[in-house]
């Protein structure tokens, strides 16, 4: 008798979350009670990590402290460049009639080392509703896509790479503009390429750029470089493969961007609007 | 044993069998991890019946679907009806040697992992390899090893 309620009520519920988003606030509730769980897991760790730190030498740190002294200084001059170089692309395609999407904002969240499954290339971080993070957020690192947010919850959010088989994600060569989308492999820091025509210019070494297109993720962030193929006449049965920008399986530290989704009108004067939080 | 007390223990080992079912391992390792909730779950249905039953089964799917982040439902499902099987059987099940008890709990792991896999494609229809079912077999080869631990903190 039991064992029956018990059946009907899960089913019920499988069929619910299945068919709709309606047991989110549910999850979010009950994940209160499971999220220190998580934190629990990853306390050893982070713990491990947070008293490396605190050992490390003087000596190292101030050799650190240059090296980052001097990256800072020349990013900061390649910023100067950027603005000149941003203010210049709005002008421009105010006079071809086009919009143009501000700047956006991000979030550092820190990874939880758990493991949820083996199988699906799933992470989670320590940021969740909690600070405004929302589902299908893109996620960075400094050197690019690492994917974006699956779940969020209100102390955690689940994050699926770009190399889980079930993510997608539409790129653009960027030496010539070719759009396509790029499949996770499965394997970590694999990308596959399934869907370019035979005679696509694409060469070993292109460095893939996000499209913008699809909305989720904003145009001109890094994803991949195209691997080594075989230059055969016939591209089509080559598999063509790319290698992920962002170090996936080495960074703690990921960016969650919140993209300000409203273009601006360009025939008005640019008035910066600070992105939501929301 | 007080009926307070033990039901600390059941909730303590719930908790760590879930601690333990997420923890970071190398990817190789992480592979054969097995359902360590289900096997805690399974020890105490059979040593006490009476008090671990298909609620706790239900209650415990219900908060390992939210922390693995699974659909709603699939592991209460898969643990509620195992737990029944072990109810039925319990009395069976407790004269068994460890091998046997060990082919029953192989034959329980397989059937939650058949559901489990039904569900996981059922959410997207991914390209499952091989190694989905290794933790079947290392659950399996764990029981004997849960079995004394678990029988050790129920004396204690």
């Amino acid at each position: 008798m039991r064992l029956l309620i018990a059946i009907i009520a899960s089913v019920a519920l499988l069929i619910t979350e299945y068919r709709s988003e309606r047991l989110m606030p549910l999850r979010a509730s009950l994940s209160v009670l499971t999220d220190p769980l998580k934190y629990f897991v990853d306390l050893p760790i982070s713990l491990f990590t947070h008293a490396s730190e605190a050992l490390t030498s003087y000596e190292t740190l101030k050799k650190e402290n240059g090296v980052l002294r001097q990256e800072q200084l020349i990013n900061k001059t390649q910023l100067l460049k950027f603005e000149a170089l941003e203010k210049e692309n709005i002008r421009l395609r105010a006079l071809l009639e086009n919009s143009f999407k501000l700047g956006e904002q991000v979030l550092i969240a820190e990874l939880l080392s758990i493991n949820l499954a083996p199988y699906e290339h799933i992470m989670v971080v320590n940021k969740g509703t909690r600070f405004g993070v929302h589902q299908q957020q893109p996620v960075l690192d400094a050197n690019g896509v690492v994917g974006q947010v699956f779940r969020a919850l209100p102390f955690s959010s689940e994050i699926m790479l770009i190399t889980d088989p079930n993510h997608a994600i539409p790129v653009q060569v960027n030496r010539n503009g070719l759009l396509t989308i790029a499949v996770g492999s499965g394997i970590s820091n694999q990308l596959n390429l399934p869907y370019l025509p035979n005679n696509a210019d694409i060469q070993p070494g292109d460095l893939l750029i996000t499209s913008g297109l699809g909305g989720t993720f904003p145009a001109g962030y890094p994803v991949g470089v195209v691997d080594d193929f075989p230059q055969t006449s016939n591209k089509s049965i080559t598999h063509i493969t790319a290698t992920p920008k962002a170090l996936l399986d080495r960074n703690r530290e990921l960016l969650i961007v919140w993209s300000n989704s409203t273009p601006v009108p360009l025939t008005t004067p640019m008035i910066k609007t600070p992105a939501p939080h929301e | 044993m007080n009926n307070e007390y033990s039901s600390v223990r059941i909730f303590v080992t719930l908790l760590f069998a879930m601690c333990l079912r997420i923890v970071s391992l190398p990817e190789s390792l992480a592979l054969f991890n097995p359902d360590w909730v289900l096997l805690v779950l399974m020890y105490w249905s059979m040593a006490i019946p009476e008090r671990v039953g298909i609620s706790y089964a239900w209650g415990f799917g219900i908060l390992t679907d939210v922390l693995m982040g699974r659909l709603f439902g699939q592991y209460a499902l898969a643990y509620s009806l195992i737990v029944y099987l072990c109810l039925i059987w319990h009395r069976q099940l407790r004269q068994f040697p460890l091998p046997q008890q060990s082919a029953f709990v192989f034959g329980c792991l397989l059937i939650s992992q058949l559901l489990l896999f039904w569900f996981e494609n059922l959410k997207a229809p991914a390209q499952l390899h091989g190694s989905f079912w290794l933790p079947v077999l290392s659950g399996t080869a764990c029981w004997s090893a849960v079995y004394y631990v678990m029988r050790s903190i129920r004396r204690l």
